[in-house]
């Protein structure tokens, strides 16, 4: 026998180590706990999201830890490795001993050793083997007889050996399955890429310009990569995502997108979406016909086709512009391309106009918000609780768009446009929110329609708020009506006129705020309340002013003041009052027209361990159960010349034990008795 | 420990005539709804139809209880459809559907009954009667059959709103707690007639009763009980056994932790002397993970196969997967604690009670605190 050297000892205890137990538990409380990081820190975000969020520290920090994509991370990967590694070397270690017990019957076990087992006893009387070897195979167990040196013989059951199988199965479908993962993983591309081989494109530039280390070619085995496609264009790549650019994986085949489907429940939730595809094959030139949907993809070449997601492909869109400068031109035709930018000038000043997403259907819930639970009565909501069905205003707002206008200072306003008028109390108005920053909410702002359901009217009358030559004219129109009405005396007049003048130029730099920032700065508090209410009132009656000397100098009848036209002008008063300062764009775009375009979004991805991990998942089932619901029993019965030894054991010592001992014990008596 | 004996393997006799009788009668129940809506079901369906009849068969006969439990809450359903009349309105209108058969009665119904359940099985701890044991037992079933009943009887509400919207109700977090009270209870049945003991209600109902109270929070102050129509994402077949078999799951370490919470009582004297013995109960909680991790583990298995046809990828670390394989590490380690090296008492019922605490996150923490694929239902 050789001595052990330093080596080999630091070997086998290695061994021993990686094979216990105790590493083993050790090591699914780790991976537990790792795994934890991830769905905490949500993975894979562009990465100044995280620069935004933890600051530069952390995020280079968190970076190196590989905390944006932990799953994909060597210390994870390596603590998988691990765990494949301690699993296959407990199978290694386990086999000679399991197998050796699995064929075993230890039928030369001693009487001593029997005597000692914790389910044993020693029954008077004796019996023939044949007896005894029939009532153990009638309890289904198999069986062996030996004679032995004493004269005595023994008769030894077994049944469940597929206990011991379930261990096999169930651990080696653990290796099966980490094996079949790593087949479908990264690890390939995260070696190319530490080697040099590949390097992931970071420029944001055409597809086809991308240079061949960062392409990937069709006999890549395993990828996992998506692709936008509008309708009626077509695409023959994807692009995989790695870490802070991408790759562009070649396609066997080219994918055109006919037409893209959403449908809608009425209440407004999505019901189907579904792309109709043409699938062209690269190298035999034959087309077929698909339709991708969610939960039914597509599979071709072993490359399965997902729906991911949809978007706005890109719709031609036609615009009414005003110029907010000189709104009584009249609206010129403007058009554009959603999801695209666009030069625009401005009374002489370049801007860049961005479309974002057109949506068609916009569907709300118009119910009151505010009936809340707490305003309903204990009946109400008993009977609320007994139905499962409720009554919704549910209504489609129509057609939006979404656009940025910036100035060449790379400053932007937001705005957010309904195509369809909305309509309230019979009036109708074109509504559009506009924001500052992105992530603050938008605030919306209602121009009221005129009765050709046209901005024309509201325009006119903006336009004359606009010239403030008019001014004067105006306060001298009003102070005389306030003076044919008594409202003012005489000597006042020419203050009136002033204070007129005063409001509209107020007005005209900044609307309501600017008259509510001039009361709080200038009045006593005491006064805010009813020179506020003074200036509204000056206002509310200028405004028929303002509108007759619209329409007179449009060449248009005269203007007539009824309590419908005049509701039309407290609305405009309101619009305008927003428009001239915090709508921030010296045109306003109306949504007059679309053609829809949209686009899919799809997920293509070849995985060649798929079915690995299905087959490794099968015999882990079939060995947990195994394992769990078959009980493997040993019964040994040595018949001796007056008594007999009876001894059972089993894998698992719990109830079914004691039961099974006090079943045989008791068939075995009266057998041994001869009672049987 | 006698009584312990006497009553284990009782599942193993022979198949009486009943058990003949249950079995057709669930076999003419398939073939009926075969024939009925043989039609509108995929090769998929077809195949999930046979295998609920064989399971149903087997479960049966595996537990005999089941022969009349199952029957019967058929039948209340079919009443509650033969009411409806092919009318959702009727509900409303019709006194046993709007106070008894009707999805949400039903389920109110299964409430309550737990909440008396619960008081019950303490007030027989207390009072060491067993006629009030027997009398809580009861409630407990009562509960399960007015909640498996208001189940089936709101897969047909969902069909009658509009055909559309009709789908399995297991397809948000409302309606899978009903399933998860449901469940729960019918194991806590299941063992307690296993091991001869109905002392475990005053501990597994309590847990019932937190989900049950749940419920009630999310009907009346969400009005989540209305029937939703299904987003694409969940529209597959799939979703009829990848969630009930979590559930199962769920439902077997639920109640294996509250027993870790009975036995640490036992063993520290509390109670010692009215509730089973720490032995019993520890076996019981062994029985109930290595159920739950079985089913669990199918589960999640299912969950992959589907995330392979709707997501594109059988494992995309999503934070829901993730954690179903937190839980799923977590009892394979202490499944093998027990197992192989032996461990038993404290640790272990700890441990489950810890346990309980991973796998709710798994259930409800992830919703509610993570984003990701699942659409399952926010809060
Ligand atoms: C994710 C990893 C693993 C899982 C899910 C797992 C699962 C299981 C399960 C469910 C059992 C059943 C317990 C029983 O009924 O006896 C078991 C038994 C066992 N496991 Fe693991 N196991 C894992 C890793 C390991 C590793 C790494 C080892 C090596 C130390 C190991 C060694 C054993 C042994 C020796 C048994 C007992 C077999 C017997 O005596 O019947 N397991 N395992």
């Amino acid at each position: 026998m050789k001595t052990p050297t330093r080596s080999t000892v630091f070997w086998a205890s290695l061994f021993d180590l990686l094979s216990s137990m105790r590493f083993a538990i050790g090591l699914l409380t780790i991976l537990a706990i790792a795994s934890v990081i991830g769905t905490v820190l949500q993975q894979n975000q562009p990465y100044p999201n995280y620069v935004i969020e933890f600051g530069q520290f952390w995020f280079t920090v968190f970076e190196w830890l590989g905390l944006f994509d932990v799953y994909h991370s060597a210390w994870f990967l390596i603590l998988l490795a691990f765990l494949v590694l301690s699993t296959s070397l407990c199978i290694w270690r386990n086999t000679p001993g399991f197998l050796k017990e699995m064929r075993g019957w230890r039928e030369h076990a001693s009487e001593r050793s029997l005597a000692a087992m914790s389910h044993t006893a020693l029954l008077q009387g004796t019996g023939t083997p044949e007896t005894v070897q029939a009532y153990l195979t009638s309890q289904g167990f198999a069986i062996k007889t030996a004679q032995r040196e004493d004269g005595s013989t023994m008769v030894v059951g077994k049944r469940g050996a597929g206990n011991k199988l379930g261990y096999f199965f169930a651990h080696i479908a653990l290796v099966v399955i980490c094996i079949g993962g790593l087949m479908d993983g990264n690890l390939p591309l995260k070696i190319g890429e530490l080697v040099g081989t590949i390097r992931p494109e970071t420029r944001d530039i055409p597809q086809g310009q991308v240079p061949a280390e960062s392409r990937l070619s069709t006999s890549n085995l395993s990828f996992r990569g998506n692709v936008t496609i509008p309708e009626n264009s077509s695409a023959d790549v994807v692009f995989l995502n790695a870490g802070r650019g991408y790759l562009v994986q070649d396609l066997p085949f080219i994918i055109t997108l006919k037409k893209f489907r959403v449908e809608y429940y009425p209440t407004g939730m999505p019901k189907l979406f579904a792309s109709d595809i043409v699938i062209t094959d690269k190298a035999s030139g034959k087309t077929r016909e698909e339709t991708v949907k969610v939960n039914h993809p597509v599979h071709v070449d072993g490359v399965a086709i997902y729906q991911a997601s949809f978007g706005d492909g890109g719709s031609p869109l036609a615009l009414t512009a005003w110029n907010l400068a000189a709104p009584a031109m009249g609206p010129i035709k403007v058009e554009g391309r959603s999801m695209n930018q666009q030069p625009l000038i401005a009374n002489g000043k370049p801007y860049s106009l961005e479309f974002g997403e057109l949506r068609v259907f916009n569907i709300q819930d118009m119910r009151d918000n505010s009936t809340v639970a707490v305003n309903k009565t204990f009946n109400e909501l008993l009977s609320q609780a007994q139905s499962v069905q409720h009554e919704k205003n549910l209504a489609n707002a129509g057609p939006t768009i979404q656009f940025k206008l910036r100035d060449n200072q790379g400053q932007a306003f937001e705005y957010h446009t309904y195509m369809s008028p909305l309509v309230l109390e019979g009036r109708s108005y074109i509504v559009t929110g506009v924001r500052k920053e992105v992530g603050q909410p938008f605030s919306y702002l209602r121009l009221p329609l005129d009765q050709e359901g046209s901005l024309q009217s509201f325009m006119r009358l903006y336009a004359t708020l606009h010239d403030t030559s008019l001014y004067p004219e105006i306060a001298r129109r009003a102070a005389a009506k306030a003076l044919a009405g008594s409202s003012i005396s005489p000597e006042m007049q020419q203050q009136f006129q002033f204070s007129v003048e005063f409001v509209l130029n107020r007005f005209h730099e900044g609307g309501f705020r600017a008259l509510d920032e001039f009361v709080q700065a200038r009045v006593p508090a005491d006064k805010q309340a009813e020179v506020g209410q003074t200036y509204i009132k000056i206002l509310q009656a200028v405004v028929v002013d303002m509108m007759e000397i619209a329409h007179q100098r449009a060449g248009l009848a005269p203007f007539q003041l009824n309590e419908n036209n005049y509701r039309f002008l407290l609305d405009s008063l309101v619009a305008a009052g927003i428009l001239v300062r915090d709508y921030g764009s010296p045109v306003f775009l109306q949504l007059s027209g679309f053609e829809q375009v949209q686009a899919t979004g799809l997920q293509l991805t070849r995985s060649p361990g798929k079915n690995v991990v299905y087959f490794g998942s099968l015999i882990l089932v079939l060995g947990i159960l195994c394992m769990f619901y078959i009980r493997e029993v040993r019964v040994w019965v040595r018949l001796g010349a007056q008594d007999t030894r009876l001894a059972v054991s089993s894998n698992r010592k719990n109830r079914d034990l004691e039961q099974d001992f006090a079943r045989h014990q008791a068939r075995l008596l009266e057998i041994v008795q001869g009672k049987a | 420990m006698e009584l312990v004996h006497s009553q284990l393997n009782t599942s193993q006799k022979r198949l009486d005539v009943f058990d003949w009788l249950y079995a057709a009668l669930i076999v003419v129940a398939a073939v009926v709804a075969e024939q009925q809506y043989g039609q509108y079901m995929d090769i998929y369906e077809h195949s999930i139809l046979i295998g609920s009849t064989l399971g149903l068969i087997a479960l049966g006969w595996f537990w005999k209880s089941w022969r009349w439990f199952f029957p019967l809450t058929g039948a209340l359903a079919l009443a509650a459809i033969a009411l409806y009349a092919g009318d959702i309105n009727q509900g409303q209108s019709r006194f046993f559907l709007r106070y008894l058969l009707s999805s949400q009665s039903a389920i109110m119904w299964m409430c309550t009954l737990f909440f008396l359940a619960m008081a019950v099985f303490w007030a027989a701890l207390f009072s060491r009667s067993a006629f009030l044991e027997q009398f809580a037992t009861g409630l407990t079933w009562a509960a399960s059959v007015m909640g498996l009943t208001g189940l089936f009887v709101r897969w047909d509400e969902s069909y009658l709103i509009s055909p559309d919207i009709g789908h399995i109700p297991v397809s948000n977090l409302y309606e899978v707690f009903v399933l998860f009270c449901l469940i729960t209870a019918l194991m806590y049945l299941y063992y307690a007639e296993r091991v001869a003991t109905r002392r475990m209600g005053a501990f597994v109902l309590p847990i019932i009763c937190a989900a049950v109270g749940f419920i009630l929070w999310y009907t009346f102050d969400r009005q989540a009980h209305e029937i939703q129509p299904l987003i694409p994402a969940l529209q597959s077949w799939w979703m009829k056994i990848h969630v009930p078999t979590n559930f199962i799951g769920y439902g077997a370490f639920a109640i294996a932790a509250m027993l870790g919470i009975a036995e640490r009582l036992v063993s520290r004297g509390v109670l010692a002397d009215r509730l089973p013995s720490a032995d019993i109960m520890e076996e019981v909680m062994y029985r109930a993970i290595a159920v739950g991790f079985l089913f669990f583990t199918i589960a999640t298995i299912l969950g992959a196969m589907w995330a392979a046809d709707a997501w594109g990828g059988y494992w995309s670390w999503d934070p829901k997967e993730t954690w179903a394989l937190i839980v799923w590490l977590n009892y394979a380690a202490w499944l093998h604690v027990r197992l192989v090296k032996g461990w038993r008492g404290a640790v272990l019922s700890w441990w489950a009670i810890i346990g309980l605490f991973v796998t709710t996150f798994a259930f409800i923490g992830v919703n509610m605190f993570l984003s990701g694929l699942h659409s399952y239902g926010a809060l």
